[in-house]
């Protein structure tokens, strides 16, 4: 094992020039991944040099090495971190034994369940992605997501890795599965429902990349703990590079926020709208939608499936040392439960069955601290607006909230009242028809902002705003 | 599980429903398709104490699915083929509702699996012998039971979208196995390989798409897009390469009965069947009238008649009062059965519904369902003894009761009873191992049953006798204390041996997929579940949906 990443023709610090059968498997996988991303990749752009960052070592520093490169030429490879001598399984009911390198056969099927599910979003949000590049705002954002796109291809192959090092053929069919699932196409949908959601704006994007992201920084930190130290590792390092695409999202729409707040003053009645901008309420609509999606992603409130992951050491908490106690057998959390008509009922879960919902709580957290900056933005433009994260129970489609009604505060209302009223929470129609209108033309030039969306603080690597981040070869 | 045998006072299961009161399933009718599309209702529990998540089902929902197979066969003769499907987005069934078993007790889940399975065997029949196909449109994953539904039908279709997939979770997950005829029809019916089979059943997740399809677990599959129109073109070629049915459909309205508690006895009294169970002596008597009228000799009059046609009614009455004592008394071990009414009407009635059953599909329909009434009676675990007493009419149809029997006694006296044979005797009502009640009884003689076939007379018990038709023939003098005697010691034996005694003399002869299906589901399934690995303190079921994981004793046995 090295920190240093190799140059043999798949990329990797996992020694797989000695491993001929595995590194065979992957080779004949490696074509199927570049006709994916020609097909499905970022849409007209595959010629441009594009200013990316690629690991070239697992080091603290070595893996953020900056250079023009085409996107398909990206050294997409298997990176994991160093392996921890003697490290023992964290929690569960194998706690203090030593963790696995290979599959335990009772648990086969389902780390390849986590493993595939993991895996399916990594490509789903490239596909979601894939015509925002025609409609960017400036040069250094379609940079962010050109480097949000090749490290999602590339979280892809960490997850390939896995299955075709560890789970036969079986493994290798759903590597194929990957490849072959689209977004958003019903006939082969993407396993999870947010990543078939249309993120075509980039008002979406920035809100995909913040709230949808952040779900998946969650995930992985809880996968890190891991007792299967393969997919420990692969995870621990992924979440180097998912933070930056959290940083994407944050920092968008903080400038977005930064804008419209100039707009209002410009416009004698405070419209944004009427100044070419986007209106605060229109953005706290895509908060309630992005941020609602996303913690269905987080699974059941109460699931068998979690507390037999976390029993058999698959998926831990996020930062499992952090807690106290680490078998979670005597402790419970309660939920509120609907009932009856609209009322909501206490009810005591035994905490491994809640670990979706103590890894939700961490999430909903964690994204209040971003929301704190974005509202920082507007109490320094001296606007009173403030955003704010819906109730949990606000617009779920999954979990013990599916099929019922609640508002933004987490109050249950009734179906009419849902449908009187949704529009005043999600974005309608309209909404989207109104900021689709305002991205309709590409903005290539370097240092050039659209209209609705503030220049970022500073540039890339320590490069100028205005510096040339996508060199257009069409 | 042991607690809520004693703690539960179980409350009274009743079978009546129609359409409109359905919680759980829609149907709909169109042309010669009906559409069974699954919606479960999951507030509405058959028992309090569990949600019906996703599609999973209970006996409340078993009930619904029941009453619309046997309306479909009656009310809607024009439907030529069924398709069963769900109303719930990417979810077709889930099975059996774990927790539903969890914390029932256990003579409430076999009966609730026996039901289940009765119901599937009739949904299968209705493909075979009554031109109504059942097509199976698995439109979300089909796990458990769901797929056990889906294998009852002619064919299954599946949705290819990456996530449909059809599984048998219940070993891998629960360490139960699937419990209605799941193992069987896929090796016996759909005849998958074996070693596919055992991978496919330790498999939790399933088996999705074209995999599926190579397995021969499902017939085909279509996208998502397609999907309702491929399975459609194909359920309206079944529906054609039927033949149309005469007449229209006859209506079926709730069996009526009079229920009443006479001192420590409770008594049920229907038009033709009354039910009187002695629950201190766990004593069910059961009696059956022959019929008072002429029976109908034309397809217009029968159907005219509809359900007032004697043996239709009767039947009906007898399944009903069959559940009821199946669910409502577990305590009662025996039933004595009894005949009253002229042996020469019940002939006559049979005659003439076979005569019928030739050339009209309502009469054919009719005989099918006595049939299946009679596989009940003989699949109910209970000792069962026929008593031939004086002014009773133990002939044709009515005497396949007395041969069902565990044993029989027939009075020997002057102007006592007599039996008589009918064309319902040697072919119509057949067992579950495909033979008549009397080839089962005289497998070591067949030359006996082709000589019985001819017999026209009614027969005294002497003559019963030498035939070999009845069990014991005690004159006036002994007959009182034999029966007696005979009722309170059967009575005495534990119910445990009894059931298992029964089944092994019941069905002998060849095995069927069906006989296998009940066969199994008594000894193994039955066996697995009362086991501390299913269902001890630490087993997989009771450790279902907890923080802990089940632990196993290791030894096989």
């Amino acid at each position: 094992m090295s920190a240093v990443i190799n140059s043999d023709k798949i990329p990797n610090n996992v020694d797989l020039a000695s491993d001929k059968k595995l590194g065979r498997a992957l080779e004949a996988w490696q074509p199927r991944f570049l006709d994916w991303w020609r097909e499905m990749g970022p849409e007209g752009f595959q010629e441009d040099l594009v200013y990316l960052r690629t690991a070239v070592s697992v080091d603290t520093d070595g893996w953020a090495h900056f250079d023009y490169t085409k996107m398909p030429d990206y050294r997409w490879g298997i990176f994991l971190t160093d392996r921890v001598d003697d490290r023992r399984i964290g929690f569960g009911d194998l706690m203090g034994e030593p963790v696995w390198q290979t599959v335990p056969g009772e648990h086969r099927n389902a780390l390849r369940r986590l493993i595939v599910t993991q895996g399916d979003t990594e490509p789903a949000s490239v596909e979601q992605q894939r015509r925002l590049g025609l409609v960017c705002p400036s040069a250094y954002d379609l940079r962010n997501l050109f480097q949000v796109n090749v490290e999602e291809g590339r979280h892809l192959w960490a997850m390939v890795y896995l299955l075709h090092a560890h789970f036969g053929k079986d493994g290798r069919e759903e590597a194929e599965g990957l490849l072959e699932r689209r977004s958003g196409n019903s006939d082969k949908p993407r396993i999870l429902g947010a990543f078939n959601e249309p993120c075509n704006h980039w008002l979406s994007f920035y809100m995909f990349t913040y709230f949808t992201d952040r779900d998946g920084k969650y995930q992985l930190l809880a996968l890190s703990e891991s007792g299967f130290d393969p997919l420990a590792r692969t995870t621990k390092f992924m979440l180097t590079e998912e933070a930056h695409h959290m940083f994407v999202g944050e920092t968008g729409v903080g400038r977005i926020l930064e804008r419209s707040c100039e707009l209002m003053r410009k416009n004698p009645s405070e419209d944004a709208r009427a100044e070419g901008g986007i209106d605060l309420p229109t953005i706290q609509k895509y908060v309630n939608l992005w941020y609602s999606v996303s913690l269905d992603l987080f699974g059941g409130e109460i699931s068998s499936n979690a507390a037999s992951y976390f029993a058999a050491g698959l998926k831990g908490r996020a930062h499992e040392d952090r807690y106290p106690d680490h078998r979670a057998l005597e402790q419970s959390l309660t939920l509120d439960v609907p009932g009856e008509g609209l009322a909501l009922v206490k009810q005591d879960v035994a905490l491994r069955n809640a670990m979706n919902e103590v890894l939700r709580g961490e999430y909903v957290e964690d994204s209040q601290r971003g929301l704190d900056r974005w509202n920082k933005i507007l109490e320094k433009a001296g606007q009173s607006f403030r955003l704010r994260l819906p109730s949990t129970r606000f617009h779920r489609a999954g979990g013990i909230y599916a099929g019922h009604h609640f508002d933004p505060e987490g109050r249950p209302v009734t179906r009419e009242e849902w449908e009187r009223r949704s529009g005043e929470w999600l974005p309608t129609a309209a909404d989207e028809a109104y900021v689709k209108s305002l991205m309709q033309t590409p903005i290539y030039e370097p240092g050039k902002m659209a209209h609705w969306i503030a220049p970022p603080a500073k540039g890339i690597k320590g490069m100028p705003i205005d510096f040339e981040y996508v060199k257009r070869q069409a | 599980m042991a607690a809520s045998d004693k703690d539960t006072p179980a409350p009274i299961v009743r079978f009546d429903t129609e359409p409109s009161r359905y919680r759980h399933w829609q149907l709909t009718t169109e042309g010669p398709l009906a559409r069974l599309a699954m919606k479960v209702d999951d507030t509405a529990p058959f028992r309090p104490g569990y949600a019906l998540k996703l599609n999973s089902y209970d006996l409340g929902v078993d009930i619904e699915l029941a009453d619309a197979v046997t309306r479909l066969r009656f009310e809607h003769p024009e439907v030529r083929c069924v398709v069963v499907t769900s109303a719930l987005p990417s979810c077709f069934c889930a099975g059996a509702n774990i927790y539903m078993l969890g914390s029932s007790s256990h003579d409430f889940k076999v009966n609730f699996c026996k039901f289940t399975n009765e119901t599937r065997l009739a949904l299968e029949e209705a493909g075979d012998r009554s031109g109504q196909r059942y097509v199976a449109a698995l439109n979300g994953v089909a796990s458990g039971g769901g797929y056990e539904l889906a294998l009852a039908c002619h064919a299954i279709y599946l949705q290819d979208d990456g996530s449909s997939a059809v599984s048998f979770p219940e070993t891998p997950l629960l360490a139960v196995l699937p419990g209605t005829g799941g193992l069987t029809r896929l090796v016996d019916k759909r005849k998958v390989r074996r070693d596919l089979a055992d991978v496919f059943s330790t498999l939790a997740e399933g088996v999705r798409g074209k995999r599926a399809k190579d397995w021969g677990l499902v017939d085909d599959v279509f996208p998502k897009s397609r999907f309702d129109g491929e399975v459609n073109k194909r359920a309206l070629a079944l529906a054609e390469a039927l033949p149309a049915k005469k007449g229209p459909g006859v209506k079926l309205p709730p069996v009526a009965v009079e229920r009443r508690d006479e001192g420590g006895k409770s008594r049920a009294e229907y038009r033709h069947v009354s039910l009187v169970v002695d629950r201190a002596k766990r004593v069910a008597e059961l009696t059956l009238r022959g019929p008072a009228d002429e029976p109908a000799t034309s397809a217009e009059a029968f159907r005219e008649r509809g359900v007032d046609n004697w043996a239709f009614a009767l039947f009906r009455e007898l399944d009903a009062a069959l559940l009821d004592l199946r669910f409502n008394c577990p305590e009662v071990g025996l039933i004595v059965a009894r005949t009253a009414g002229e042996p020469e009407r019940v002939r006559a009635h049979d005659r003439a519904l076979l005569a019928l059953a030739e050339t009209d599909w309502l009469a054919h329909e009719v005989v099918l369902h006595m049939a299946r009434v009679l596989k009940r009676f003989e699949l109910s675990a209970r000792s069962i003894f026929a008593t031939l007493e004086p002014g009773s009419c133990f002939a044709g149809s009515l005497f396949e009761v007395a041969l069902l029997a565990d044993r029989s006694y027939m009075l020997d006296a002057e102007g006592g009873p007599r039996i008589g044979l009918s064309p319902a005797n040697v072919g119509p009502l057949r067992m579950a191992n495909g033979l008549t009640r009397l080839e089962t009884r005289f497998l070591a003689t067949p030359a006996r049953v082709a000589a019985l076939a001819g017999e026209a007379d009614l027969l005294d018990a002497a003559g019963a006798a030498e035939r070999g038709l009845v069990t014991f023939t005690p004159d006036d003098i002994d007959w009182e204390d034999d029966v007696r005697i005979a009722v309170e010691e059967r009575a005495s034996l534990s119910p445990d041996a009894l059931t298992g005694m029964e089944a092994n003399l019941r069905f002998a002869g060849p095995e069927t997929m069906e006989t296998k299906i009940f066969a199994r589901l008594s000894a193994w399934q039955n066996w697995i579940f009362q086991r501390p690995n299913a269902t001890g303190p630490r087993g997989a079921l009771t450790m279902y949906g907890r923080p802990e994981r089940p632990e196993f004793d290791w030894r096989r046995t």
